[in-house]
């Protein structure tokens, strides 16, 4: 039970990794594509939050300067919180390309086998 | 007590994860995506992650979906067609790879283990460095803005980077011109209830923005949290009383001197500490005391990822609103 409760947070990871990655590669609409994309994004920030959580711990910051304290660890959600505003503008980046390919090609579904008849 | 509620939360987001690949309706699909990242922001709560819930939670759940619906309103696809790929095959594909993933996840440490390589090294001299040198409650902050400035720098162009890729696609907005044409009808004007509403909740949202900008230090927010939330509001005014009214609050125009002049008041600071004799963004220099001169770099490089991260999510949510005008 104890090792289920242990890992339980990377077989989640595991599990939304592999759900983003399966809407990538079966979905041929573009929203969709992207959708995933963010899934997938979304399970590495769990996977990287879970590895900073200390057992007893509290969020990295100290109140009453009261260092003595458990804290969880500062540096991987650091990495995370500024990943999450990238991914957003990435995205936007993303979305931006799919209005234009809408545009040009009047559809956003299965764009490979349209692209040989424009 | 806490696990159990951990994994329920979980345990809801792949659910709402499967949901959102399952469903044909796009709409259903970017809604669902909503609540993913606010479950997603909740469960990071429980791992004591307070400044990436906060992050989340703006960003995520509220300025995400609205991208998304803009975009869904563009390419005018309410429905995705049936997709022809081989399913078996991609089935197979990710079978094998979670098998791989899974596997390696049995030589991880436990979760929360003590003894975990990232409690030994990183973390311990983090909190030593921060309590001694820069003396700021938030050690997120303080590594963010300080240990890890450059990296900090380089993730900030990489936003101000995407807002130009943005705006090269969909152009800058309407002229001012084209703005005096745009209907006054539109937005939810008509929706009485929703636009009180909504008007009494943002003075409130932007002060709340400015809070988690400035108290960024002693409570959990800082620089990105601020300038969505700030840019969540500016967007809320925008969908209540239309695109003319939401683009006279900051016309366009005003949006690329805040995302450029963001990111150059970042370097800037990095470029008088190298003129003041230290290092590209060593804060030491900046005044006699280096306590004192950590925490006014600090305060200063905040305030232009601010400024940043506002201007280019509303440059970004103005150009695709714009394109659906024209």
């Amino acid at each position: 039970m104890s090792q289920i409760l242990n890992l339980s947070h990377y077989w989640v990871f595991v599990l939304l990794l592999m759900i983003g990655f399966y809407a990538v590669l079966t979905r041929t609409n573009l929203v969709k594509k992207l959708l995933g994309l963010a899934i997938f994004q979304s399970a590495v920030f769990l996977l990287f939050i879970s590895m900073g959580k200390i057992d007893g711990g509290t969020a990295p910051i100290i109140l009453n300067d009261d260092w003595s304290q458990t804290f969880s660890s500062p540096l991987p959600q650091v990495l995370i919180l500024t990943a999450i505003v990238v991914g957003i503008s990435t995205l936007a980046l993303g979305l931006a390309i799919v209005v234009r390919i809408k545009e040009a090609y009047g559809r956003i579904d299965d764009i490979d086998a349209s692209s040989s008849e424009n | 007590m806490i696990e159990i509620i951990g994994i329920f939360l979980l345990c809801l987001t792949v659910i709402t994860a499967i949901g959102v690949v399952r469903t044909t309706s796009l709409f259903a699909a970017v809604m669902l995506m909503g609540i993913f990242s606010l479950l997603m922001a909740a469960a990071f709560i429980l791992l004591d992650a307070a400044d990436v819930a906060l992050t989340e939670a703006a960003v995520g759940a509220g300025i995400s979906t609205v991208l998304m619906l803009s975009a869904l309103a563009l390419t005018g696809d309410r429905r995705e067609k049936p997709s022809n790929r081989p399913r078996v095959l991609s089935l197979i594909v990710v079978v094998i790879t979670a098998g791989t993933i899974f596997y390696a996840t049995f030589d991880k440490p436990a979760l929360g283990d003590p003894k975990a390589p990232i409690h030994q090294h990183v973390t311990p001299e983090y909190f030593a460095m921060t309590r001694q040198l820069i003396d700021i409650p938030n050690v997120v902050t303080a590594v963010l803005a300080s240990f890890r400035g450059y990296d900090t720098f380089g993730e900030v162009l990489v936003v101000f980077t995407a807002g130009i890729g943005v705006l090269f696609l969909l152009g800058t907005g309407p002229t001012t011109r084209r703005r005096r044409q745009l209907s006054s009808a539109r937005g939810l004007k008509h929706h009485q209830p929703l636009r009180i509403g909504g008007k009494v909740v943002i003075p409130f949202i932007i002060l709340f923005a400015f809070y988690v900008q400035f108290h960024g230090e002693y409570s959990p927010g800082g620089g990105f949290q601020a300038g969505a939330i700030f840019a969540a509001a500016v967007i809320l005014y925008g969908l209540l009383e239309g695109e003319r009214r939401g683009l006279a609050v900051l016309p366009p125009q005003f949006l690329l001197y805040m995302s450029a002049g963001g990111a150059l008041l970042f370097g800037g600071v990095g470029v008088a500490c190298m003129l003041l004799g230290g290092n590209f963004l060593d804060y030491n220099v900046l005044a006699n005391d280096s306590v004192t001169a950590q925490q006014l770099g600090i305060l200063i490089i905040e305030l232009g990822v601010g400024v940043t991260v506002a201007g280019v999510l509303l440059a970004i949510y103005h150009a695709f609103a714009a394109r659906g005008v024209q």
